[in-house]
Protein backbone atom coordinates (compact mmCIF):
# COMPACT_ATOMS: atom_id res chain seq x y z
CA UNK A 1 0.00 0.00 0.00
CA UNK A 2 1.19 3.33 -0.74
CA UNK A 3 1.33 6.07 1.73
CA UNK A 4 2.38 9.53 2.07
CA UNK A 5 4.29 10.41 5.55
CA UNK A 6 5.04 14.06 6.83
CA UNK A 7 7.65 14.95 9.09
CA UNK A 8 7.81 15.12 11.95
CA UNK A 9 6.26 11.26 12.15
CA UNK A 10 4.37 11.02 14.99
CA UNK A 11 3.75 8.12 16.93
CA UNK A 12 0.25 7.28 14.97
CA UNK A 13 1.61 7.58 11.66
CA UNK A 14 4.14 4.55 12.73
CA UNK A 15 1.68 2.16 14.39
CA UNK A 16 -0.23 2.75 10.41
CA UNK A 17 2.51 1.54 8.55
CA UNK A 18 3.09 -2.22 7.63
CA UNK A 19 6.12 -4.40 6.53
CA UNK A 20 5.89 -4.28 2.62
CA UNK A 21 4.14 -0.61 2.40
CA UNK A 22 5.86 2.16 0.32
CA UNK A 23 6.18 4.97 1.81
CA UNK A 24 6.51 8.81 0.59
CA UNK A 25 8.24 11.25 2.78
CA UNK A 26 8.17 14.54 2.68
CA UNK A 27 10.02 16.94 4.81
CA UNK A 28 13.08 17.15 6.65
CA UNK A 29 15.78 13.92 7.73
CA UNK A 30 18.82 13.97 8.53
CA UNK A 31 22.05 12.22 7.23
CA UNK A 32 24.64 10.18 8.73
CA UNK A 33 26.26 6.86 8.42
CA UNK A 34 29.38 4.93 10.21
CA UNK A 35 31.51 7.90 10.95
CA UNK A 36 28.50 10.29 12.40
CA UNK A 37 27.07 7.07 14.64
CA UNK A 38 30.26 6.72 16.00
CA UNK A 39 30.88 9.93 17.37
CA UNK A 40 27.11 10.64 18.28
CA UNK A 41 27.46 7.41 20.19
CA UNK A 42 30.42 8.58 21.77
CA UNK A 43 29.07 11.79 22.76
CA UNK A 44 25.97 9.84 24.36
CA UNK A 45 28.34 7.79 26.32
CA UNK A 46 30.38 10.94 27.61
CA UNK A 47 27.27 12.84 28.96
CA UNK A 48 27.89 15.07 26.10
CA UNK A 49 25.01 16.72 23.91
CA UNK A 50 24.17 15.42 20.63
CA UNK A 51 24.64 17.79 17.38
CA UNK A 52 20.73 18.11 16.79
CA UNK A 53 17.81 16.47 19.09
CA UNK A 54 17.42 13.11 17.32
CA UNK A 55 13.73 12.60 19.75
CA UNK A 56 11.28 11.76 16.74
CA UNK A 57 13.07 12.17 14.16
CA UNK A 58 14.26 10.31 10.60
CA UNK A 59 17.82 9.24 10.23
CA UNK A 60 18.99 8.49 6.65
CA UNK A 61 22.11 6.69 6.34
CA UNK A 62 23.70 8.14 3.04
CA UNK A 63 27.23 9.79 2.38
CA UNK A 64 26.36 11.76 -0.78
CA UNK A 65 28.57 12.91 -3.68
CA UNK A 66 29.39 16.71 -3.11
CA UNK A 67 26.94 19.07 -4.54
CA UNK A 68 28.09 20.67 -8.21
CA UNK A 69 27.90 24.49 -7.60
CA UNK A 70 24.28 24.60 -9.44
CA UNK A 71 23.16 21.37 -7.35
CA UNK A 72 21.18 21.01 -3.97
CA UNK A 73 23.24 17.63 -3.37
CA UNK A 74 25.00 14.98 -5.80
CA UNK A 75 24.19 11.58 -5.62
CA UNK A 76 22.09 10.35 -2.63
CA UNK A 77 21.30 6.83 -2.10
CA UNK A 78 21.62 4.93 0.65
CA UNK A 79 24.44 3.06 2.50
CA UNK A 80 23.87 -0.62 4.25
CA UNK A 81 22.12 -0.57 7.28
CA UNK A 82 23.76 -3.51 9.41
CA UNK A 83 26.92 -1.95 10.00
CA UNK A 84 24.89 1.03 12.29
CA UNK A 85 23.49 -2.35 14.63
CA UNK A 86 25.00 -1.71 17.34
CA UNK A 87 25.15 2.18 17.52
CA UNK A 88 21.00 2.75 16.88
CA UNK A 89 20.14 0.95 20.22
CA UNK A 90 21.53 4.26 22.07
CA UNK A 91 19.82 6.86 19.48
CA UNK A 92 16.88 5.05 19.85
CA UNK A 93 17.02 5.28 23.53
CA UNK A 94 17.19 9.02 22.52
CA UNK A 95 14.10 9.16 20.93
CA UNK A 96 14.92 8.32 17.24
CA UNK A 97 12.38 7.20 15.37
CA UNK A 98 12.44 6.31 11.84
CA UNK A 99 15.81 4.72 10.22
CA UNK A 100 16.10 4.70 6.33
CA UNK A 101 19.57 2.52 4.39
CA UNK A 102 19.33 -0.64 2.79
CA UNK A 103 20.02 -4.41 3.55
CA UNK A 104 18.97 -6.32 6.20
CA UNK A 105 19.76 -5.93 9.92
CA UNK A 106 20.29 -8.25 12.92
CA UNK A 107 17.40 -9.84 14.96
CA UNK A 108 18.29 -7.69 17.94
CA UNK A 109 18.09 -4.49 16.24
CA UNK A 110 14.19 -5.56 14.96
CA UNK A 111 14.16 -5.91 18.81
CA UNK A 112 15.09 -2.97 19.87
CA UNK A 113 12.76 -1.29 17.30
CA UNK A 114 9.78 -3.17 18.24
CA UNK A 115 11.10 -2.09 22.25
CA UNK A 116 11.14 1.74 20.84
CA UNK A 117 7.78 1.40 18.75
CA UNK A 118 10.01 2.78 15.40
CA UNK A 119 10.45 2.04 12.05
CA UNK A 120 13.03 0.63 9.57
CA UNK A 121 12.52 1.70 6.22
CA UNK A 122 14.58 0.28 2.72
CA UNK A 123 15.62 2.93 0.07
CA UNK A 124 16.43 1.54 -2.73
CA UNK A 125 20.44 1.46 -3.49
CA UNK A 126 22.40 2.33 -6.63
CA UNK A 127 19.92 4.64 -7.82
CA UNK A 128 21.36 7.95 -6.20
CA UNK A 129 21.27 10.37 -8.96
CA UNK A 130 17.05 9.32 -9.63
CA UNK A 131 16.57 9.99 -5.22
CA UNK A 132 19.02 13.17 -5.20
CA UNK A 133 16.09 14.51 -7.22
CA UNK A 134 13.78 14.38 -3.71
CA UNK A 135 16.25 16.43 -1.98
CA UNK A 136 15.12 20.25 -2.58
CA UNK A 137 17.93 21.53 0.79
CA UNK A 138 20.77 20.47 2.14
CA UNK A 139 22.17 22.15 5.19
CA UNK A 140 25.83 21.14 7.16
CA UNK A 141 24.71 20.36 10.53
CA UNK A 142 28.07 18.92 12.18
CA UNK A 143 31.06 17.02 11.92
CA UNK A 144 32.36 18.99 8.62
CA UNK A 145 35.21 16.99 9.07
CA UNK A 146 33.95 13.63 8.35
CA UNK A 147 33.25 15.07 4.34
CA UNK A 148 30.86 12.97 2.46
CA UNK A 149 29.97 11.19 6.33
CA UNK A 150 29.18 14.68 8.52
CA UNK A 151 25.71 14.56 9.23
CA UNK A 152 23.59 17.08 7.62
CA UNK A 153 19.44 17.95 7.56
CA UNK A 154 17.61 17.66 4.38
CA UNK A 155 14.47 18.96 2.77
CA UNK A 156 12.74 16.22 0.84
CA UNK A 157 9.64 15.78 -1.16
CA UNK A 158 8.36 12.61 -1.56
CA UNK A 159 11.25 10.73 -0.71
CA UNK A 160 10.42 6.98 -1.31
CA UNK A 161 11.17 3.96 0.74
CA UNK A 162 9.82 0.70 1.79
CA UNK A 163 8.62 -0.48 5.31
CA UNK A 164 10.96 -3.12 6.24
CA UNK A 165 10.85 -3.65 9.94
CA UNK A 166 7.57 -2.05 11.65
CA UNK A 167 6.81 -1.15 15.19
CA UNK A 168 5.88 -4.71 16.23
CA UNK A 169 9.83 -5.85 15.07
CA UNK A 170 8.33 -7.69 11.96
CA UNK A 171 11.17 -7.82 8.72
CA UNK A 172 10.24 -7.45 5.47
CA UNK A 173 13.39 -10.05 5.16
CA UNK A 174 12.07 -12.93 7.80
CA UNK A 175 9.25 -13.68 4.89
CA UNK A 176 11.92 -15.00 2.75
CA UNK B 1 61.23 1.61 -28.41
CA UNK B 2 58.10 3.61 -27.70
CA UNK B 3 56.47 6.29 -25.36
CA UNK B 4 53.33 7.29 -24.30
CA UNK B 5 52.96 10.83 -22.67
CA UNK B 6 52.34 10.88 -18.82
CA UNK B 7 49.79 13.98 -19.74
CA UNK B 8 47.95 11.01 -22.22
CA UNK B 9 47.33 8.70 -19.17
CA UNK B 10 46.25 10.98 -16.45
CA UNK B 11 43.86 12.87 -19.44
CA UNK B 12 42.28 9.05 -20.47
CA UNK B 13 42.00 7.74 -16.85
CA UNK B 14 39.76 10.96 -15.54
CA UNK B 15 37.88 10.95 -18.71
CA UNK B 16 37.64 7.02 -18.14
CA UNK B 17 36.18 7.87 -14.60
CA UNK B 18 34.15 10.31 -14.92
CA UNK B 19 32.16 8.65 -17.80
CA UNK B 20 32.04 5.14 -15.94
CA UNK B 21 30.30 6.84 -12.81
CA UNK B 22 27.31 7.74 -14.90
CA UNK B 23 27.43 5.44 -18.06
CA UNK B 24 26.73 1.56 -17.80
CA UNK B 25 27.52 -0.90 -20.23
CA UNK B 26 25.13 -0.92 -22.79
CA UNK B 27 24.37 -4.89 -22.33
CA UNK B 28 24.24 -4.17 -18.93
CA UNK B 29 21.34 -1.87 -19.45
CA UNK B 30 20.05 -4.45 -21.93
CA UNK B 31 19.67 -7.42 -19.48
CA UNK B 32 17.93 -5.26 -17.27
CA UNK B 33 15.45 -4.31 -19.39
CA UNK B 34 15.40 -7.83 -20.12
CA UNK B 35 14.76 -8.98 -17.02
CA UNK B 36 12.30 -6.76 -16.05
CA UNK B 37 10.10 -8.56 -18.58
CA UNK B 38 11.42 -11.84 -16.76
CA UNK B 39 9.81 -10.78 -13.46
CA UNK B 40 6.51 -11.69 -12.37
CA UNK B 41 7.44 -10.31 -8.53
CA UNK B 42 5.79 -6.64 -9.06
CA UNK B 43 8.80 -5.09 -6.37
CA UNK B 44 11.27 -7.02 -8.49
CA UNK B 45 9.66 -5.35 -11.77
CA UNK B 46 9.27 -1.78 -10.10
CA UNK B 47 12.91 -1.88 -8.88
CA UNK B 48 14.23 -2.84 -12.20
CA UNK B 49 12.12 0.03 -13.46
CA UNK B 50 13.53 2.62 -11.08
CA UNK B 51 17.25 1.08 -11.96
CA UNK B 52 16.96 2.37 -15.60
CA UNK B 53 15.18 5.33 -15.06
CA UNK B 54 18.31 6.55 -12.51
CA UNK B 55 20.60 5.93 -15.61
CA UNK B 56 18.87 8.07 -17.04
CA UNK B 57 18.82 10.65 -15.00
CA UNK B 58 22.32 10.10 -14.35
CA UNK B 59 23.20 10.77 -17.86
CA UNK B 60 21.11 13.31 -18.57
CA UNK B 61 21.20 15.45 -15.78
CA UNK B 62 25.40 14.72 -14.71
CA UNK B 63 24.71 13.25 -11.34
CA UNK B 64 26.83 10.06 -10.32
CA UNK B 65 24.67 6.85 -10.53
CA UNK B 66 25.34 6.01 -7.25
CA UNK B 67 27.00 7.99 -4.24
CA UNK B 68 29.36 5.08 -3.72
CA UNK B 69 32.48 6.35 -6.36
CA UNK B 70 34.21 3.45 -5.40
CA UNK B 71 37.59 2.40 -4.71
CA UNK B 72 39.46 2.76 -7.99
CA UNK B 73 40.34 -0.36 -9.23
CA UNK B 74 42.98 -0.73 -12.21
CA UNK B 75 44.43 -3.79 -14.54
CA UNK B 76 47.36 -2.93 -16.47
CA UNK B 77 48.15 -4.40 -19.39
CA UNK B 78 51.37 -3.51 -20.64
CA UNK B 79 53.17 -3.78 -24.76
CA UNK B 80 56.69 -5.11 -23.64
CA UNK B 81 57.77 -2.74 -26.27
CA UNK B 82 57.01 0.60 -24.26
CA UNK B 83 59.27 2.56 -22.11
CA UNK B 84 58.09 4.80 -19.54
CA UNK B 85 61.04 7.64 -17.78
CA UNK B 86 57.81 8.52 -15.15
CA UNK B 87 56.37 6.57 -12.68
CA UNK B 88 53.20 5.24 -14.29
CA UNK B 89 51.40 4.70 -11.21
CA UNK B 90 51.63 7.66 -9.83
CA UNK B 91 50.45 8.94 -13.22
CA UNK B 92 47.36 6.58 -12.97
CA UNK B 93 46.51 8.11 -9.14
CA UNK B 94 46.82 11.88 -10.45
CA UNK B 95 44.11 10.89 -13.00
CA UNK B 96 42.28 9.38 -10.17
CA UNK B 97 42.67 12.29 -8.10
CA UNK B 98 41.65 15.16 -10.72
CA UNK B 99 38.85 12.85 -11.53
CA UNK B 100 37.48 12.96 -7.88
CA UNK B 101 38.24 16.65 -7.16
CA UNK B 102 37.11 18.33 -10.62
CA UNK B 103 34.29 15.53 -11.00
CA UNK B 104 32.55 16.14 -7.75
CA UNK B 105 32.95 12.44 -6.72
CA UNK B 106 32.90 11.14 -2.95
CA UNK B 107 36.07 10.36 -1.83
CA UNK B 108 35.70 7.28 -0.20
CA UNK B 109 39.32 6.19 0.85
CA UNK B 110 41.06 6.61 3.75
CA UNK B 111 44.70 6.84 4.72
CA UNK B 112 44.97 3.70 7.30
CA UNK B 113 42.10 0.97 7.70
CA UNK B 114 42.37 1.94 11.82
CA UNK B 115 42.91 5.94 11.66
CA UNK B 116 40.27 6.24 8.91
CA UNK B 117 41.65 9.60 7.87
CA UNK B 118 40.58 10.24 4.16
CA UNK B 119 43.12 11.47 2.03
CA UNK B 120 40.72 13.79 0.08
CA UNK B 121 41.48 12.45 -3.40
CA UNK B 122 40.52 9.00 -3.40
CA UNK B 123 43.51 8.08 -3.84
CA UNK B 124 45.51 5.69 -4.15
CA UNK B 125 43.86 3.01 -6.45
CA UNK B 126 44.54 -0.39 -6.39
CA UNK B 127 46.88 -1.41 -9.35
CA UNK B 128 47.55 -4.49 -11.24
CA UNK B 129 50.04 -5.05 -14.48
CA UNK B 130 50.73 -7.54 -16.79
CA UNK B 131 52.86 -8.10 -20.02
CA UNK B 132 51.52 -7.97 -23.19
CA UNK B 133 53.12 -7.91 -26.56
CA UNK B 134 53.68 -4.66 -28.38
CA UNK B 135 53.69 -1.22 -27.89
CA UNK B 136 49.97 -1.00 -26.74
CA UNK B 137 49.04 0.11 -23.16
CA UNK B 138 45.76 -1.29 -22.50
CA UNK B 139 44.34 0.28 -18.93
CA UNK B 140 41.01 -1.40 -17.47
CA UNK B 141 39.27 0.65 -14.66
CA UNK B 142 36.51 0.17 -12.64
CA UNK B 143 35.65 2.68 -9.33
CA UNK B 144 34.11 -0.52 -7.11
CA UNK B 145 31.40 0.00 -4.40
CA UNK B 146 32.15 -0.83 -0.86
CA UNK B 147 28.67 -2.21 -0.65
CA UNK B 148 29.61 -5.59 -2.76
CA UNK B 149 33.26 -5.36 -2.40
CA UNK B 150 32.14 -6.16 1.51
CA UNK B 151 29.97 -9.06 0.79
CA UNK B 152 32.76 -10.91 -1.28
CA UNK B 153 34.42 -14.14 0.02
CA UNK B 154 36.90 -16.51 -0.40
CA UNK B 155 38.08 -19.95 1.09
CA UNK B 156 40.16 -22.72 0.94
CA UNK B 157 39.01 -25.32 -0.04
CA UNK B 158 40.23 -28.98 -0.19
CA UNK B 159 40.72 -30.77 -3.49
CA UNK B 160 38.64 -33.72 -1.99
CA UNK B 161 35.74 -31.05 -2.32
CA UNK B 162 35.17 -30.80 -5.67
CA UNK B 163 32.63 -28.95 -7.77
CA UNK B 164 29.86 -29.24 -5.76
CA UNK B 165 31.13 -27.81 -2.61
CA UNK B 166 32.56 -24.54 -4.89
CA UNK B 167 28.82 -24.32 -5.92
CA UNK B 168 27.45 -24.80 -2.78
CA UNK B 169 30.09 -21.76 -0.83
CA UNK B 170 29.26 -19.40 -3.92
CA UNK B 171 25.41 -19.91 -3.25
CA UNK B 172 25.70 -19.59 0.34
CA UNK B 173 27.74 -16.19 0.15
CA UNK B 174 25.19 -14.90 -2.19
CA UNK B 175 22.34 -15.85 0.14
CA UNK B 176 23.87 -14.60 3.29
CA UNK B 177 25.12 -11.14 1.22
CA UNK B 178 21.02 -10.86 0.79
CA UNK B 179 20.01 -7.40 -0.12
CA UNK B 180 23.42 -5.76 0.85
CA UNK B 181 25.84 -5.83 -2.02
CA UNK B 182 23.04 -4.17 -4.10
CA UNK B 183 21.71 -7.23 -6.20
CA UNK B 184 20.90 -8.14 -9.55
CA UNK B 185 24.76 -8.71 -9.70
CA UNK B 186 27.41 -9.81 -11.93
CA UNK B 187 29.30 -12.71 -9.74
CA UNK B 188 32.83 -13.33 -10.38
CA UNK B 189 34.74 -15.96 -9.75
CA UNK B 190 37.81 -17.03 -9.19
CA UNK B 191 39.17 -21.06 -8.64
CA UNK B 192 43.06 -22.32 -8.33
CA UNK B 193 45.80 -20.52 -8.12
CA UNK B 194 46.95 -19.94 -4.23
CA UNK B 195 45.34 -17.51 -1.32
CA UNK B 196 46.06 -13.86 -3.30
CA UNK B 197 45.98 -15.67 -6.99
CA UNK B 198 42.25 -16.76 -6.62
CA UNK B 199 41.19 -13.65 -5.44
CA UNK B 200 42.80 -11.71 -8.47
CA UNK B 201 40.99 -14.02 -10.92
CA UNK B 202 37.50 -13.44 -9.26
CA UNK B 203 38.33 -9.27 -9.35
CA UNK B 204 39.31 -9.73 -13.68
CA UNK B 205 36.40 -11.97 -13.76
CA UNK B 206 33.80 -9.04 -13.11
CA UNK B 207 35.64 -6.56 -15.69
CA UNK B 208 34.90 -9.42 -18.52
CA UNK B 209 32.73 -8.34 -20.56
CA UNK B 210 28.77 -9.55 -19.68
CA UNK B 211 28.41 -11.11 -22.61
CA UNK B 212 31.89 -12.94 -22.81
CA UNK B 213 32.13 -16.49 -22.71
CA UNK B 214 35.31 -18.19 -21.30
CA UNK B 215 36.95 -20.75 -24.34
CA UNK B 216 37.81 -23.33 -21.14
CA UNK B 217 34.95 -25.81 -21.13
CA UNK B 218 35.05 -26.67 -16.92
CA UNK B 219 34.61 -22.67 -16.48
CA UNK B 220 31.81 -22.18 -19.31
CA UNK B 221 29.75 -25.17 -17.77
CA UNK B 222 30.33 -23.49 -13.98
CA UNK B 223 29.09 -20.31 -15.19
CA UNK B 224 26.13 -21.61 -16.73
CA UNK B 225 25.38 -23.78 -13.47
CA UNK B 226 26.12 -21.02 -11.03
CA UNK B 227 23.90 -18.73 -12.95
CA UNK B 228 20.97 -20.70 -13.09
CA UNK B 229 21.10 -21.76 -9.70
CA UNK B 230 21.76 -18.33 -8.25
CA UNK B 231 18.46 -16.83 -9.79
CA UNK B 232 16.67 -19.91 -7.93
CA UNK B 233 17.72 -18.08 -4.70
CA UNK B 234 15.12 -15.99 -4.73
CA UNK B 235 17.25 -13.28 -3.14
CA UNK B 236 15.98 -10.70 -6.47
CA UNK B 237 16.56 -6.97 -7.09
CA UNK B 238 17.85 -5.37 -3.47
CA UNK B 239 17.02 -8.97 -1.74
CA UNK B 240 13.08 -8.65 -1.90
CA UNK B 241 12.62 -11.48 -4.18
CA UNK B 242 12.30 -12.45 -7.68
CA UNK B 243 13.90 -14.33 -10.35
CA UNK B 244 17.00 -11.47 -11.10
CA UNK B 245 19.77 -12.33 -8.21
CA UNK B 246 22.64 -12.06 -11.00
CA UNK B 247 22.72 -11.14 -14.70
CA UNK B 248 26.03 -12.28 -15.64
CA UNK B 249 28.90 -15.34 -13.74
CA UNK B 250 32.01 -15.05 -14.69
CA UNK B 251 34.60 -17.49 -13.86
CA UNK B 252 38.33 -17.38 -14.10
CA UNK B 253 40.67 -20.47 -13.05
CA UNK B 254 44.26 -20.99 -12.56
CA UNK B 255 46.48 -24.16 -12.13
CA UNK B 256 46.83 -24.72 -8.33
CA UNK B 257 48.58 -26.56 -5.69
CA UNK B 258 47.97 -30.53 -5.03
CA UNK B 259 46.72 -29.88 -1.97
CA UNK B 260 44.78 -26.79 -2.14
CA UNK B 261 41.07 -25.93 -4.07
CA UNK B 262 41.17 -22.09 -3.79
CA UNK B 263 37.75 -20.40 -4.49
CA UNK B 264 37.32 -16.67 -4.71
CA UNK B 265 33.78 -14.85 -5.27
CA UNK B 266 33.83 -11.36 -5.97
CA UNK B 267 30.12 -9.61 -6.17
CA UNK B 268 29.40 -6.63 -8.36
CA UNK B 269 26.64 -4.62 -7.81
CA UNK B 270 23.93 -3.42 -10.10
CA UNK B 271 26.15 -0.16 -10.98
CA UNK B 272 28.64 -2.10 -12.68
CA UNK B 273 30.60 0.48 -13.36
CA UNK B 274 33.87 0.16 -15.71
CA UNK B 275 35.51 1.33 -18.58
CA UNK B 276 38.94 0.84 -20.54
CA UNK B 277 41.02 2.38 -23.40
CA UNK B 278 44.20 1.02 -25.46
CA UNK B 279 46.54 3.20 -25.77
CA UNK B 280 49.23 3.03 -28.75
CA UNK B 281 52.84 4.21 -28.04
CA UNK B 282 54.41 6.93 -30.15
CA UNK B 283 57.72 5.14 -31.33
CA UNK B 284 60.95 7.36 -30.42
CA UNK B 285 64.52 7.26 -30.52
CA UNK B 286 67.35 9.12 -28.37
CA UNK B 287 67.28 11.83 -30.22
CA UNK B 288 63.43 12.58 -30.48
CA UNK B 289 63.78 11.66 -27.12
CA UNK B 290 66.00 14.90 -25.57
Amino acid sequence: MEKKLTTPITDKDILDLKVGDEVFITGQIYTARDGAHKLMVEAINNNQELPFDVKGQVIYYVGPTPAKPHQVIGSCGPTSSYRMDKYSPYLMEKGLKVMIGKGDRSVEFSQIVAKYQGVYLLAIGGIGAKLSQCVVENTLVAYEELQSEAIRKLKVIDFPAIVAIDYQGNSIFAKQ
Amino acid sequence: MYKIERKTIVENVKRMLLESVKTLDKEVLDSFEKSRENEDNPLAKSILDKIIENHEIANSKDIPLCQDTGLVVCFLEIGRELNFDYDLEDAINTGVSQAYIDGYLRKSVVKHPLNRINTLDNTPAVIHHSFIPGNRLIIHIAPKGGGSENMSALKMLSPSDGKEDIVNFILETIKKAGGRPCPPLIVGVGIGGNFEKVAWLAKKAILRPLGDVTENEIDRNLEIELMEKINKLDVGPMGLGGVTTCIGVKVNSYPCHIASLPVAVNLQCHSARKNEVILVGKEINDTDNR
